[in-house]
């Protein structure tokens, strides 16, 4: 269960989104989309083309070609201790098989988007059936969501419950902005919301329909409007993989210098543990964002280098600030309150 | 015999010891209670079994009495009415009643022991309590629940209680700290993991403190508190003295 907060005004949010769904089309899985604000028709129309290999690599192949020039075989000698530090690698590189690139000035063709099998959920559309199941005093929107979400899951056969279906295929599903008002949920209107337990009710069941089946879900939720923090703790603890994204638009972020070449941040609050006793955690906790005309790239935040005459102390409290952030881990791991200082 | 453990994550995840009582226990011969309320089953067997012990075969063998919270409330939500008169321990979450009697009978009648059973000691342990917040129960309902099983697991039976709970220094979940400061009176034992205050380290995941919670049972004793810290590897978990961790020697 992957929750991503959403940025402030729902843009990069939504193209992490798209790109879920448009890997899905790619890898053949089926869809399932739901949404109250805008018709999934909709969505699926906007789902990013997916760059072919050979286009793909001959734009990574030259990025890597002009790198490798630069790459100096002749040990360093100021900088000797990094010497013994793997090369980081800031962008994708081609030799990563796994998922696909995606064009995102150009829309996903036609063809492609029918070939795959996927089902939609408008909240609109719904409102005029009732649900059939224990509602247990949850958000009838919520639980329209589920009912149907059920209906599929074992109709398709993603639980194996058909067991003469011998190709077993995944159900990826989409939620967009779920918690917000559309949904009828006034979770993110208030400080004390008339029904604080439907959306984790919500997320619980959820979660057992995904266990349940070859599934995997994304959610969006505008975690910024959510002014009772308890929820979201609950939210957080309630899901597999929490990401939040933090855009610089409209934040006193956007002139810093330190952020100068990024459009935002990417915040890993959990990522998952399961069936191990440890988790993956990458090395780098600090990643940024940031919307290429034609790619949507996450790399690790690198601050660039301090070359300006006048290091005023305004600047540097400033920078100080930021490194705190970048100190701060993710919550499966740990995460930090106190800054040391060298 | 007869202890509350408590268990307390800050700012990391204290699941880890939650396997490690599992397969104790169960190497030990109890008769275990699993109230597995966040993950499936599949999930506890394959960390069990690299710990060496196997969930299927002591759930077979009648060792474990395991609840998959998510499984059951999926039966609860979507289900038929009222099979066969056996109330769903997650009986609260229909809304019918607001407090977890049923969950608690659960408990009672599969750590009461019966006639042929030869296990030692019976055991609950819940993974985790805070998720009972989230699903709709009332702050006062969970620690009844936890009263009534700790008099009957604890007291009429001598049993053990191993329970987790995450919790927050700054948090704003004001039920869960009730819930959990008022555990952390009760509890014979409080292991604590916490991420570490100075943010991510490779080769340390987190500190533990130990809290041997002698006051509780004799009034002029003092609490033991021992700190170490640890690492999380696949099959084990090293523990050692702070600062003391194996990249720095």
């Amino acid at each position: 269960l992957v929750f991503t907060e959403e940025d402030k005004y729902d843009l990069y949010s939504n193209l992490l989104f798209k790109y879920f769904l448009a890997e899905g089309v790619v890898c053949g899985h089926d869809l399932f989309v739901a949404s109250a604000k805008e018709h999934p028709d909709n969505i699926l129309k906007e789902l990013p083309a997916p760059l072919l290999d050979d286009t793909c690599g001959k734009e990574l192949g030259d990025e890597a070609a002009a790198v490798k020039s630069e790459d100096f075989q002749d040990s360093m000698k100021i900088a000797w201790r990094y010497q013994n530090l793997p090369k980081m690698e800031a962008s994708p590189t081609t030799y990563t098989k796994f998922g696909h690139y995606y064009d995102v000035s150009k829309k996903m063709s036609p063809q492609l988007c029918q070939s795959a099998k996927w089902h939609s959920f408008y909240l609109h559309d719904e409102l005029s059936f009732e649900p059939k199941m224990k509602t247990c005093n949850m958000n009838s929107g919520y639980a329209r969501l589920l009912q149907s979400i059920q209906r599929i899951i074992s109709q398709e056969g993603f639980d194996g419950s058909d067991p003469q279906k011998k190709q077993r295929n995944v159900l990826r599903i989409g939620i967009q902005s779920l918690g917000s008002i559309l949904w009828g949920d006034d979770v993110c209107c208030s400080d004390t919301p008339e029904d604080a337990h439907s959306l984790t009710k919500f997320l619980y069941v959820l979660r057992g329909l995904l266990r349940k089946s070859l599934s995997a879900c994304i959610i969006t939720l505008p975690a910024h409007l959510i002014q009772n923090k308890a929820i979201m703790e609950r939210v957080t603890n309630l899901s597999d993989m929490v990401v939040g994204l933090e855009s610089f638009i409209g934040s006193e972020r956007e002139t810093n210098p330190l952020y100068k070449d990024y459009h935002g941040l990417v915040h890993v609050h959990q990522i998952p543990r399961l069936n191990s006793l440890i988790c993956d955690v990458s090395d780098t906790k600090d990643l940024a964002f940031r919307l290429k005309r034609k790619l949507f790239t996450i790399e690790r935040l690198h601050l660039p280098p301090d070359l300006s005459d006048t290091v005023s102390r305004a600047s540097k409290q400033d920078l100080a600030g930021s490194a705190k952030l970048l100190s701060s881990g993710c919550g499966a791991m740990a995460i930090g309150k106190k800054h040391l200082d060298f | 015999q007869g202890r509350f453990t408590l268990l307390r994550d800050t700012r990391t995840d204290g699941s880890f010891l939650v396997h490690h009582f599992l397969s104790f226990y169960l190497r030990a011969g109890c008769k275990v209670c699993f109230l597995a309320l966040l993950q499936s089953f599949s999930h506890y067997n394959i960390v069990a079994q690299k710990l060496g012990v196997s969930l299927a075969a002591a759930k077979e063998r009648g060792q474990l009495v395991f609840l998959e919270g998510l499984k059951s409330c999926l039966d609860l939500v979507f289900g038929e009415e009222e099979q066969q008169g056996q109330p769903s321990p997650l009986q609260f979450l229909s809304g019918s009643t607001s407090d977890l009697r049923a969950l608690f009978d659960f408990v009672r009648v599969s750590l009461t022991p019966s006639d042929g059973d030869s296990w030692k000691g019976p055991v609950l342990l819940v993974d985790d309590l805070s998720v009972l917040l989230s699903l709709g129960a009332a702050p006062v309902a969970v620690l009844d629940f936890i009263h009534y099983c700790r008099v009957s697991v604890c007291y009429q039976l001598k049993g053990n209680i191993v329970v987790l709970v995450h919790s927050n220094e700054d948090s704003e979940d004001e039920e869960n700290e009730l819930i959990v400061n008022s555990l952390c009176h009760h509890s014979d034992l409080i292991l604590w993991a916490e991420g570490l205050a100075t943010g991510f380290c490779k080769d340390v995941h987190g500190q533990i403190k130990i809290i041997k919670r002698l006051s509780l049972r004799q009034a002029a004793e003092q609490d033991l508190v021992q700190i170490y810290q640890y690492k999380i590897q696949d099959r084990n978990v090293t523990f050692f003295a702070r600062g003391l961790s194996a990249a720095v020697l």
